[in-house]
């Protein structure tokens, strides 16, 4: 732990040389044919996204001697996905980028594959999680929503998200236990769905990530109630005429404490040597210094930790067990379990 | 008349040489990938996306939105000659679109096909350039029971399709059915009939089914019959677009019924695959040839291409002004203006003009090359035919084959190709009707995605289904198609009443 803090002040305070070490330390392995990069999620969506960007940055910058090809392998929640790269043992050429499901699905369908199935590399950022309902409605605070879907009786509130038995339907599960109301949750195909659901009134709230959401925000057709993390985001630009992403208020300042943060971040194959990790690891470093990524988290409120190594699984290690007893909780585990 | 300044605006961006030039790379791109099974425009697009980044935004979407034209052309060129549909949109253009040619008029249906889908998309054009902001607001009214109606409609309109005999459609579309439930379940988050095999998790992609059950079937059946393609006499030079063109105006009411209902679907938004279905559905219905189609009509081909590419054009506009993407291709493109910073939503007309309305110029002038581009090269594309089986036969089966391989770089695809070749074959002996299996196949999963989120919000009432003048009108629009024979029957039977008693 210590050895990994004095690792990054040092990168952090000497950047320069850093740079000037950096070819040297990344001599020692170097790609020898195409990278292949597997999105466990459809094409056009947050994961989708990040992955091309990071394919686009690459190119651009000449980052890896040898091209990213990214492939989309969305099949049974991901599951198709993870089961490729968990059965291409040793393979130092194939990396996939990771949502919630890397924990929700195999919990819910029962697929055999487990994060410690593949080699963690790095965590590029968190995604977060605000409250929304429709700016038409008279709801100002999580308070006044939650004290009118507890008024209103179980099932008469409506609320959206993506897929079922996924982050969206667990953070429900959350606010339902925490708070008491009780929504009916009806699963959608993507979070741009979603949004426009709540645009056109046909479900009452939602719990879209940022980047789903926000065009409809600065409409002026969507309101944030509540960012579901332990602190605000840290953006400070207008979004609207009067409010950035940093004036929201978190669940907790609120009055009810539920958090969760979805993980994007990097696996490769089993079986790999450290070196192969360490080659992804710089890639990855260097494609955060770029100035189109910092624009590309911004413009999600992106939560930027970055985490490698042990203090990377250690946090995997948490998310799962997290999610293993919210799950258990809400009555989503597959029977096979 | 502001749209219009804006939209000369937007020419003066697109004539720009650099832009002019992508414009036509995307085009001959967009017609390979279209010609090509299985390689979708969305995976064209999506491949490419990465190569825009040190683009000015407007030259990237203007290549990358004429890649998708150009896919919409290709798709109808080997739905035609082969009767291997290179998109999922072109497989109701199969239906009329191969009988002509094997009638010998490949000519005459390819190009149908590509000046339909031009009027398509121009209607489609226009009506975003002036109606955008109206139209989206009517995409906000359509929640789950809205989709299941416009879902239902298409089943409806489609459902008299056979010629045989109707418990052979039945058996043929719940087939379909069965099909499409295979895989994760999105409703309850589990898997269904996938037998603990992992290799099933992502179930039976339509496109795979369409490529064997209808390229790897024809193939069988040509093999059967005499291994030669049937349509070798195609005439072979430009004279026959104009022959073409002479006949398309008697058919401009199938076009304006095709060009509604693909705008209506696009926006909505259904997608092109099923705008294309129903309107062939339709046209069938109301057609003076209606009991021809399927043999070879030229107004079986114009309905579908017609709505397929009205609905690719118009599924942009709730793209630029909503977020949400309209067909799968636009889902990549909404991704691509993220990763060229620019946030699609109601706000991105007013502040990103010259972006929008560089794209909107490029959707007109973008379709005018491409039908340019696709028409010169119909006589090319008809002497193909005459090329002997024995050599084409195998090149249309590599193909077929990397076209499965692709949608999901998995081999078990190509098996599952084969498979679906052999029931195509199987089917077509006994007299059963693909076209039900495969719109089975194509929208089960979104009818009961779409029934089961609606049964959620109503808490299990079907009265959701009347309860509000939208929803109520697409349904009972469904419901009339469906029992069309009914009524015509018996408004047949009024009209002879009254003849016999003003007769007696």
């Amino acid at each position: 732990m210590v050895n990994l803090r004095a690792k990054y002040i040092f990168a952090g305070a000497a950047f320069a040389a850093a740079a000037t070490l950096a070819p040297t330390a990344f001599a020692q392995w170097q790609p020898t044919k195409p990278v292949t990069f597997v999105i466990p999620a459809g094409t056009g969506g947050g994961a989708d996204q990040m992955a091309r960007m990071i394919q686009g940055i690459a190119a651009k910058y000449n980052l890896t001697s040898q091209p990213i090809v990214v492939v989309n392998k969305a099949g049974g929640a991901g599951a198709e996905g993870f089961l490729d790269v968990k059965q291409s043992n040793g393979d130092p050429h194939k990396i996939i980028i990771t949502l919630s499901n890397l924990f929700t699905t195999p919990l819910a369908t029962g697929v055999p594959f487990n994060w410690k199935d593949m080699t963690p590399v790095a965590m590029l950022a968190l995604d977060q999680f605000v409250l929304w309902v429709n700016a038409e409605t008279p709801y100002k605070t999580p308070k006044d929503y939650l004290d009118a879907v507890k008024a209103g009786g179980p099932n008469k509130f409506k609320m959206g998200g993506t897929g079922s038995k996924q982050e969206d339907q667990i953070i429900t599960v959350a606010i339902e236990k925490l708070t008491g109301a009780k929504f009916t949750y009806i699963p959608y195909k993507g979070g741009g769905d979603v949004a426009v659901q709540l645009v056109g009134k046909h479900v009452d709230s939602t719990v879209n990530n940022p980047i789903e959401a926000v065009a409809q925000w600065r409409a002026g057709s969507l309101r944030p109630l509540c960012v579901l993390d332990s602190k605000r985001m840290p953006y400070k630009e207008k979004m609207t005429s009067d409010m950035s992403w940093n004036d929201i208020p978190t669940c907790k300042e609120t009055g009810f404490d539920v958090e969760y943060l979805m993980l994007r971040g990097i696996f490769m194959s089993p079986g790999v040597q450290q070196q192969h990790v360490d080659y992804y690891v710089g890639v990855f470093k260097k494609v955060m210094e770029t100035p189109e990524w910092k624009d590309f988290m911004e413009k999600g409120a992106f939560n930027t930790t970055f985490m490698t190594g042990k203090e990377y699984s250690d946090w995997v290690a948490n998310a799962e067990k997290a999610h293993l007893e919210l799950m258990k909780e809400a009555g989503f585990l597959a029977k096979t379990n | 008349m502001e749209e219009i300044q804006a939209l000369f605006h937007g020419f003066a961006v697109v004539l720009q040489p650099f832009n002019l030039v992508l414009m036509v790379i995307g085009i001959v791109l967009g017609v390979i990938i279209g010609v090509l099974p299985g390689l979708g425009g969305a995976n064209g697009v999506a491949i490419l996306l990465p190569l825009t980044f040190s683009m000015p935004p407007t030259s990237a979407i203007i290549m990358l939105s004429c890649i998708y034209w150009g896919a919409l052309f290709g798709g109808a060129i080997t739905s035609i000659l082969f009767n291997i549909p290179g998109e999922p949109w072109s497989v109701a253009t199969t239906f009329d679109g191969h009988p002509m040619a094997q009638k010998g008029q490949a000519g005459e249906a390819l190009t149908g096909a590509f000046t339909s889908s031009f009027v398509g998309a121009l209607v489609a054009v226009v009506l975003i350039t002036f109606l955008a902001p109206l139209v989206a607001r009517f995409a906000l009214r359509f929640g789950p029971p809205e989709f299941f109606a416009v879902q239902f409609l298409t089943f409806c309109s489609f459902i008299g399709m056979g010629r045989g005999s109707p418990f052979k459609t039945m058996a043929s579309m719940m087939l379909g059915f069965a099909m499409a439930a295979v895989g994760l379940d999105t409703v309850t988050g589990t898997l269904r009939m996938t037998f603990g095999w992992s290799e099933l998790l992502r179930g039976f992609d339509f496109l795979i089914a369409v490529i064997g059950l209808f390229g790897i079937g024809e193939i069988l059946l040509t093999m059967e019959e005499g291994l030669a393609f049937k349509g070798m006499s195609a005439k072979l030079n430009l004279k026959v677009v104009l022959q073409t063109w002479r006949q398309l105006p008697a058919y401009w009411l199938t076009s304006l019924r095709a060009s509604t209902i693909g705008c209506w679907m696009g926006i909505t938004p259904g997608g092109a695959t099923p705008a294309s279905f129903m309107s062939y559905g339709i046209a069938k219905r109301f057609s003076k040839n209606g009991d021809k189609f399927g043999t070879g009509e030229l107004e079986g081909v114009i309905a579908p291409e017609t709505a397929a590419h009205a609905a690719g054009t118009s599924a942009l506009l709730p793209m630029l002004t909503l977020g949400i993407p309209g067909s799968p291709t636009a889902a990549v493109l909404l991704g691509g203006l993220l990763i060229w910073g620019l946030q699609p939503g109601p706000l991105l007309f007013i502040e990103q003009k010259e972006f929008v309305w560089g794209l909107i110029a490029s959707m007109y002038l973008g379709n005018i090359v491409g039908l340019i581009i696709v028409l010169t090269c119909v006589p090319f594309f008809a002497a193909i035919l005459r090329v002997p089986f024995s050599i084409i036969a195998p090149i249309i089966l590599v193909i077929c084959a990397v076209g499965a391989y692709t949608v999901h770089n998995a081999m078990l695809d190509i098996w599952l190709m084969v498979l679906f070749g052999v029931i195509g074959y199987v089917f077509k002996k006994l007299d059963y009707p693909l076209p039900p299996m495969v719109l089975a196949l194509v929208l089960g999963d979104m009818a009961e995605s779409s029934f089961r989120q609606s049964m959620l919000s109503s808490q299990g009432s079907l009265s959701i289904f009347w309860s509000n003048p939208l929803v109520a009108t697409i349904f009972g629009l469904g419901l009339i198609l469906l029992f069309w024979p009914l009524i015509s029957w018996i408004m047949q039977l009024a009209k002879r009443r009254a003849v016999v008693s003003s007769g007696s």
